[in-house]
């Protein structure tokens, strides 16, 4: 993005509200790309993942335009399967994690009163290594063998059939390994040492919290995918037999591996919203977050047991009974904390003061759709009927809802919140309603039907179905289209905020925010914490002992 | 605001949850599409959907008093109405109440949930075996009592109609992607073993009216049983990612009364005994070459396409290729044994003999390929054995 320019403007603003010394690197090279400044990094991980979000994006729009009707009528049965495999990639690699990484570099060192992030060289390192790992992922639609086209989770034996350009994804996922590993450690290396005096760890803003306890969850199970997919490539160029029956391996051994990996990582992709949504209500309801340290304990139980619950995913590979029985009522326990914390935010909103700008829209919007595929989460849970849902449309309906209404709509609410903060600007509150309200439908005319999909008897991964599932396919790509599209107003209103807008953001650019982000400028100084601020009532999110 | 007021806009949000739950639940039914879970006809589907009935309830239940809670309190509570914040942060009462009732109801749901789980596990005395191979991309059947076994594959009117733009219209084919082949054909009121495994990659065999599905693994065999209550033909298919063809290897179920059951039996066993005198007998080189043809269209095909021109790059032409048309010895072994790494499987655990030679024949004398070979199902048999 032209980046030139929003130095000029927020260099002026700068001047204007800041007394600190600005000490921006001039060129563009020196700016962007040899940056340690943890904001400018935040930067390049939000542009990135917005890039990251629009290309995934554009391929679940092939997805659905060839599923608008029965029959073949766009691509080919494994071009349809490289589509399902990299938009689930390109997402949860390339959009939903850096994303969240992004919201921690400009947003933790300014909630807890550091300068900057511990480990600035590093964090530079982790982010211009998703660059070059995402071109080496994409790069493989272009080869021979062509892109990866057995799903995101690469079951063995059938990622073992792709070609060549196989390694190209294996040396991929390596990188965006490291880059996440090296993000977390960066992460809470920030938060262990670099918080203000006063700052104590049940002090700190919730958004802190859950992205402490998912970089934690970050640093264990990355190097489990690592060592997964490390055996994939061994297995398939020299002759290793760590997942192929015949040599003496197990084809499922892959699984139960991947998932150690892919339960914790699907609250990695949680886990940061639930901080967001939980910065974002109390502000808009002008109340306290309703039982602070119940939401803290409630993340960390669910951290927990992310650990314990793995084969859920696994239900129909062939278990003993007693694992199954364990896998059911670990399962059926994360109920518990994750009602917990619906409850709070409800219980936050409840004889609040609320006003509904567009964070605390896309906010709501999560409390209501996430408990949905909340709730279809705990059906699943059961694993006899399980073997019904099990890879049907059901399962596909209930991610989504949990991430993109889920993880997708939280984010979009913390850059609504935190935008005119960023950029010094507000943006359009009445383009902002209209993206929400435009997204909160479509999205439920994309997923809701793809439920009774699933329940009737459609397998996921097909690139073509029987007529008696025609009507709902048709709804869900309709609704699909119109949510794609809808995301172009996101974009429009960014763009209108960082170069057009000329409506100035105050330092508490909402009403009833709180928290030490609020007491800097807007945009912030480019060195955000040069003295420790002052930690007491006013400055504080939200913490039980300064809220009475 | 009147305490009256209150009632009456609590009651109004709890009507607009409820309708907003009809609407999305209920009301979609009305088109006619299936919307829900089958009965289906075993105790297994029977126990699951009662489950999924019951906590779907529940679900709802928790949705509505959750939701209403919430708009109601964005109804009453806003500051464009003056509305002043209260200041509480938490309620150590009100929190232990909605963490020990969810584990009231948690107990609720694990005992049935528990008890059905026991009952798909726990396979009984059954009466019968089948053994289930999935392949890339069709199943192998084999009756393990009654010495019978068939290959399942694709019905030809869906697999014409499938292709990119075949110019068919789906709704014109009967049961488009659903129909076979060769059924499966199953008693009705009989306990049934299913023994399930691969050959190739993971598949998974899940028919929605048995109530279950069971991952085909390679190299590993699983189990799941079933006594299927009521005659009928009854559908599903491949749930587990399998590659190209994931999306077209139904399966169909022809579930006949037991005594109607014995008689198709005998019948397919007449069928064997035709079969290994075509095995044993000299075949002619335009016998080979018909044969040859229905073979390679229903096997080869969807790889190797109809004009034998492949798909670069994963399936090569067979038209003109060094295999079809070199040392027939090789060609033999490449068909009966497969190729590792790709998609070219191990025909000879798949086709019988006389279809592998008919469709050797075929391959070196089609597509321009002029080799001139006839390939006798002796032949086959010969290098089987080595």
């Amino acid at each position: 993005m032209g980046s030139e320019k929003t130095l000029a403007h927020s260099d002026h603003t700068v001047a204007e509200h800041d007394e600190h010394h600005d000490h921006k690197p001039k060129g563009f090279l020196d700016r962007w790309l040899y940056t340690t400044n943890h904001k400018d990094i935040g930067t390049l991980y939000l542009i990135f993942s917005l890039v990251m979000f629009l290309t995934g994006g554009l391929m679940a729009m092939v997805i659905r335009a060839e599923l608008f009707m029965p029959g073949l009528q766009l691509v080919e049965p494994d071009f349809f399967n490289q589509m399902t495999t990299m938009h689930a990639l390109i997402m949860v690699f390339g959009a939903v994690m850096p994303a969240w990484v992004g919201f921690a570099n400009w947003m933790i060192p300014m909630m807890i009163g550091a300068p900057d992030m511990a480990l600035p060289r590093m964090n530079n390192w982790s982010f211009w290594i998703l660059p070059f790992a995402f071109t080496m992922l994409l790069s493989t639609l272009l080869m021979d063998s062509g892109g990866p086209a057995s799903g995101w989770t690469l079951y063995p034996p059938l990622s073992l059939q792709g070609g060549q350009s196989f390694a190209f994804v294996v040396f991929s996922v390596h990188m965006m390994g490291i880059s996440s590993i090296m993000g977390s450690i960066n992460v809470i290396a920030t938060i262990v040492n670099m918080r203000a005096p006063g700052m104590t760890l049940l002090r700190m803003p919730l958004f802190v919290w859950t992205w402490l306890i998912t970089a934690f969850l970050l640093i264990a199970v990355m190097p489990v995918l690592a060592g997964a997919v490390t055996m994939l490539l061994t297995d398939h160029f020299f002759g290793t037999s760590f997942f192929n029956a015949a040599g003496g391996g197990d084809p499922v051994m892959f699984q139960h591996i991947f998932w150690f990996f892919g339960h914790p990582e699907v609250y990695i992709m949680i886990l940061p919203a639930f901080g967001v949504v939980s910065e974002i209500i109390p502000t808009f309801s002008r109340k306290p977050l309703f039982g602070y340290a119940a939401m803290v304990y409630a993340t960390a139980s669910i951290a927990f047991l992310s650990f314990i619950v793995w084969a859920h995913h696994m239900f129909s590979v062939g278990m003993p009974l007693a694992g199954e029985l364990f896998f059911m009522y670990a399962t059926m326990l994360i109920a518990i904390p994750t009602g917990v914390k619906v409850f709070n935010w409800v219980s936050t909103m409840w004889r609040g003061s609320m006003t509904f700008e567009t964070p605390m829209l896309f906010a709501i919007g999560f409390v209501v759709l996430f408990t949905i595929g909340g709730l279809s989460g705990l059906m699943l849970a059961m694993a006899s009927v399980d073997l019904q849902y099990h890879d049907s449309y059901f399962v596909v309906a209930h991610f989504h809802y949990v991430l993109v209404p889920g993880s997708v709509f939280a984010l979009m609410a913390g850059t609504y919140y935190w935008l005119p903060k960023w950029t010094g600007h507000m943006y359009s509150e009445r383009w902002g309603k209209i993206h929400f309200w435009l997204s909160a439908i479509f999205v439920n005319v994309l997923f809701f039907p793809q439920h009774y999909l699933g329940l009737a008897g459609m397998p996921r991964r097909i690139p073509d179905y029987s007529v008696q599932f025609a009507d709902f396919n048709m709804i869900s790509s309709i609704g699909g289209f119109a949510f794609g599209a809808t995301q172009l107003i996101f974009v429009g209103v960014i763009i209108h905020c960082i170069y057009k807008s000329r409506q100035v953001a105050a330092s508490r650019v909402w009403e009833g925010a709180r928290g030490l982000e609020w007491t800097l400028s807007s945009p912030p100084p480019y060195h955000s914490f040069n003295v420790p601020p002052p930690i007491n009532s006013s400055t504080v999110a939200h913490a039980d002992e300064y809220s009475h | 605001m009147k305490k009256q007021n209150t009632i009456i806009v609590a009651l109004a949000v709890l009507a607009a949850v409820c309708a907003a739950f009809w609407l999305l639940l209920v009301a979609p039914g009305y088109s006619g599409n299936a919307i829900n879970m089958t009965r289906g006809v075993t105790e297994q589907s029977q126990l699951n959907y009662d489950l999924h009935m019951t906590v779907l309830w529940i679900c709802v239940v928790i949705g509505i008093l959750v939701f209403s809670a919430m708009f109601l309190s964005i109804v009453l509570h806003r500051k464009s109405k003056g509305y002043k914040p209260a200041k509480f942060t938490h309620s150590t009462k009100a929190e232990m109440v909605w963490s020990i009732i969810p584990v009231f109801i948690l107990i609720v749901i694990a005992v049935p949930a528990t008890r059905a789980l026991i009952v798909m596990e726990v396979t009984p005395e059954t009466e019968m075996t089948i053994k289930i191979t999935a392949f890339q991309w069709r199943w192998k059947y084999e009756y393990l009592d009654d010495g019978i076994e068939f290959i399942s594959s694709l019905a030809e009117s869906s697999n014409a109609a499938r292709r990119l733009d075949s110019g068919i219209d789906p709704a014109t084919v009967e049961n488009y992607l659903l129909d076979v082949d060769h059924r499966l054909v199953l008693p009705a009121e009989t306990k049934i073993k299913f023994l399930i495994t691969a050959d190739d990659v993971l598949h998974s065999w899940w028919v929605p009216a048995l109530g279950w599905k069971r991952d085909a693994v390679p190299g590993f065999i699983n189990e799941g049983w079933a006594e299927i209550q009521e005659p009928g033909i009854y559908r599903g298919q491949c749930a587990e990612l399998c590659g190209r063809d994931h999306g077209f290897m139904p399966i169909v179920l022809e579930v006949l009364p037991p005594e109607q059951f014995r008689q198709w039996v005998e019948q397919q066993q007449q069928k064997n005994i035709v079969e290994d005198a075509d095995m044993e007998r000299l075949w002619t080189r335009e016998d080979l070459m018909v044969r040859g043809e229905s073979v390679y269209l229903a096997q080869c095909s969807t790889c190797h396409q109809d004009d034998g021109s492949g798909l670069a790059p994963a399936f090569p032409a067979l038209a003109g290729s060094a295999v079809a048309t070199g040392p027939l010895a090789e060609h033999i072994s490449l068909v009966l044994n497969g190729k590792s790494g790709t998609a070219m499987q191990a025909f000879g655990a798949l086709l019988s003999e006389s279809d592998v030679a008919a469709v050797l024949t075929y391959t070196r004398n089609a597509f321009g390929n002029e080799t001139g070979d006839v390939v006798q199902p002796q032949a086959i048999v010969r290098t089987k054995n080595g």
